[in-house]
């Protein structure tokens, strides 16, 4: 399954560990049940460590992991399943995590776009050709009306900037 | 009326674009059907039995006439020459092709309207009272708000793969025309110390397990609506059910966790955003105010000499005193088209009375139409002294007749005409208690009295809240009908209750004719209603006169 980082195709540099094996050299990626089991133990030595994350758990139990986690990956077991983009907003815009989060399983182009603003910067994608086209799936909107974890400007925000210098208010409402 | 601007176009047009391509991916094979399925869904398109129906986005019922005239173009170019008015305000065409979809898209686009969030499992179109902007009733315009969270809304990244789909309605009166303790989330605007707030219903709504929404928040102040309503979702996006489709509205959530537990979720996750990137300043309000225009009302006085002398005809006054209500300005009116003439499809417009209709409000209502969720069109601005010729050419392409609010005045699902969903037929059962109550002096007398038909348990005619609900229900093949009695869906909404055991086709409308001449025998006076009559009496005597052996 290709792998898609920051807008490039990427080799992946995890290796899943299943929970009853020792952790090998370089960056691994846990389950959520192994951290919850041996917390401190798993970030022994100095490998980067990733969690696969359920989409039905709370992501506030992994606050006192983050600042050691480097890698959150979360689940989309299919696309139409939404719970991920609001545990990604939660852990950009509540939890302060800053590592890599990276969206997994039914990951297809016309979710991208949306997995982006949400959050996510690494993408498993499911079909090759979404891959290779993934530059154009973030391209199709220049327009977004809410805020979320990607820092986009809102239209609300362009409005604003577009009507500068900002008009005076005369009087305020009764 | 909302007027986009710069950046709603180019959005509107990269949505166009973006549709475009999925069709093409969708014809070469690159997205499967099950893939496709969601994505065309929230561009409004479904398919049905015979064909691709559009379902096309009336943002809050309000439409102008350039809009009106452009769905009447499409009708006419992409579909059979008619479009169907829906109970959430907006239009769907029947029979159109995938491959000429994009380019309907992209007519419409040209005007501002889309099918946008119109279906799937998202945030769907905010409704809200048709009079909105011109009933003196009103404390505010509630489009406003609702165009509000239009805008925070369309393509929601967080809210679009919801656990299935959610209904929001606005009212701003008393008398609550939209419905909204029957919606996912109910908002009743009201003002406290001087202050625009609103009341919080959640988990209403209809379908096979129907409730009434439940207060969740007296008073909402108007700032925080945004950051209330994301807490709201993101709530139910992390723990609505996503087991079992009948299981997945909010409704059921609210119902298995019970309204405290929701309500505290709700207001611990809100306390977390509330003072966030959504607060909405009166700066934030006041702009999207600015993108509202509206009529430049002439001063005129109310009952000006023209209407008065009209009056004297009784057609013109049965007419009048039916479909026309006050208005806010002096010397206006609000009058409703009556969608449901006897013997026709409720909720059907063809594309010449689509365009009479824009014409009609260019030169006596501003411009300017709105959508009902009785499946009427409303010319919500038009001038008292306009009304005798209004009505005149109403009354040439047939939607003028005087029926709205009674018992002809049906809301009705599509049912199995189109529907692939449906178990009945609903289209014609309203067409035949139309001919059987066809005679007004009988409907006057009958006074208001609200019938809903759904052909299936999904409700989308909302029989639970008809004062006379209908159920279409198969029975080995054959067509049963359930009736509900004693819903209604204002204010004081609440859910019929089932008449007895289902009742043959054949015998369908001498049953609503026998309910109808029970409440006549047994209302205290013409001033008691029907509604008023059951709640008195019970369903008891009626259940009684409908199973009578005959």
């Amino acid at each position: 399954m290709p792998l898609v980082k920051d807008g490039a195709p990427i080799v992946d540099p995890y290796v899943k560990v299943e929970d009853d094996a020792a952790l090998p050299d370089g960056p691994v990626l846990v389950s959520a049940a192994r951290l919850a089991a041996e917390g401190e133990a798993v970030f022994a030595g100095n490998r980067p460590v990733g969690v696969a994350w359920p989409n039905d758990r709370d992501v506030a139990e992994l606050a006192p992991h983050l600042p050691r986690l480097s890698l959150v990956a979360l689940a989309f077991p299919k696309f139409r399943d939404g719970r991920a983009y609001s545990q990604a907003r939660l852990l950009r815009e509540r939890l302060g995590f800053t590592g890599e989060l990276r969206a997994t399983g039914d990951v297809l182009f016309d979710q991208l776009l949306m997995m982006t603003r949400a959050g996510f910067t690494a993408f498993e994608v499911k079909k090759a050709a979404d891959a290779a086209a993934f530059g154009g799936a973030l391209a199709s909107y220049s327009i977004f009306y809410q805020p979320a974890a990607d820092g986009r400007t809102t239209v609300r925000e362009a409005r604003a900037a577009a009507a500068a210098p900002a008009p005076v208010r005369v009087a305020a409402k009764g | 009326m909302y007027v986009y601007d710069e950046f709603d176009s180019a959005f509107l047009a990269q949505r166009v674009a973006e549709f475009r391509g999925q069709v093409g991916r969708r014809l070469d094979g690159a997205l499967t059907e099950e893939e496709f399925k969601p994505l065309r869904l929230m561009n409004g398109v479904y398919l049905q039995l015979h064909a691709y129906m559009l379902r096309v986005c009336i943002p809050y019922g309000t439409l102008s006439a350039a809009q009106l005239r452009r769905l009447a173009f499409v009708a006419r170019r992409y579909d059979r020459g008619y479009g169907h008015f829906t109970t959430r305000q907006n239009i769907q065409y029947n029979w159109i092709k995938l491959s000429e979809l994009p380019d309907a898209m992209a007519a419409l686009a040209e005007v501002g309207i889309h099918g946008i969030q119109t279906s799937g499992n998202c945030i769907r179109n905010t409704t809200t009272d048709p009079f909105a902007g011109a009933t003196p009733d009103e404390i505010e315009d509630p489009r406003l708000y609702a165009e509000i969270i239009r805008q925070w809304s369309t393509l929601h990244p967080e809210f679009t793969y919801l656990p299935r789909k959610f209904k929001i309605a606005i009212t701003a009166s008393k008398h609550d025309r939209a419905a909204v303790r029957v919606h996912d989330v109910g908002l009743r605007l009201h003002r406290r110390d001087g202050k625009t707030g609103f009341e919080v219903m959640v988990g209403g709504g209809l379908g096979r397990s129907p409730y009434i929404g439940k207060t969740i928040r007296e008073f909402l102040p108007e700032e925080d609506l945004l950051s209330y309503l994301e807490a709201i979702l993101r709530t139910y996006n992390l723990g609505g059910r996503r087991d079992n489709i009948y299981k997945a509205r909010i409704k059921i959530q609210v119902h298995e966790l019970g309204v405290e537990a929701f309500a505290k979720k709700v207001e611990d996750e809100w306390a977390q955003i509330r003072d966030g990137a959504l607060r909405l300043d009166a700066d934030a309000i006041d702009a999207v105010r600015g993108h509202f225009v509206s009529p430049d009302f002439d001063t005129l006085e109310d009952r000006p000499a023209a209407l008065v002398a009209a009056l004297a005809d009784p057609a013109f006054a049965r007419w009048h005193e039916n479909a026309v209500e006050p208005h806010k300005v002096p010397g206006h009116a609000i009058v409703t088209l009556s969608l449901k003439p006897v013997g026709g499809p409720p909720g059907d417009a063809t594309a010449d009375q689509m365009d009479v209709i824009a014409d009609l409000a260019d030169q006596h209502a501003y411009g300017e139409i709105r959508v009902a969720h009785e499946q009427n069109l409303i010319l919500p601005h038009v001038r008292q002294k306009d009304l005798p010729a209004l009505w005149a050419k109403l009354k040439a392409i047939g939607v003028a007749t005087t029926n709205v609010g009674l018992v002809t005045d049906i809301i009705s699902c599509p049912g199995l005409d189109y529907c692939s969903l449906a178990n009945t037929r609903s289209i014609p059962i309203a067409q035949r208690i139309t001919e059987r109550f066809a005679d007004d002096a009988r409907i006057k007398d009958i006074g208001r009295l609200h019938v809903n038909i759904s052909g299936c348990i999904n409700a989308c005619g909302h029989h639970h809240v008809g004062h006379i609900g209908i159920l279409g229900v198969e029975k080995k093949d054959q067509e049963f009908f359930q009736i509900m009695l004693g819903g209604k869906a204002n204010a004081k909404a609440r859910l019929g209750e089932i008449l007895g055991p289902a009742i043959p086709e054949s015998e369908i409308v001498d049953v609503v004719e026998r309910l109808v001449e029970t409440y006549l025998e047994l209302r205290t006076s013409p001033g008691e209603t029907f509604i008023a009559a059951v709640q008195r009496l019970g369903i008891e005597p009626f259940k009684e006169r409908a199973y009578a052996p005959r």
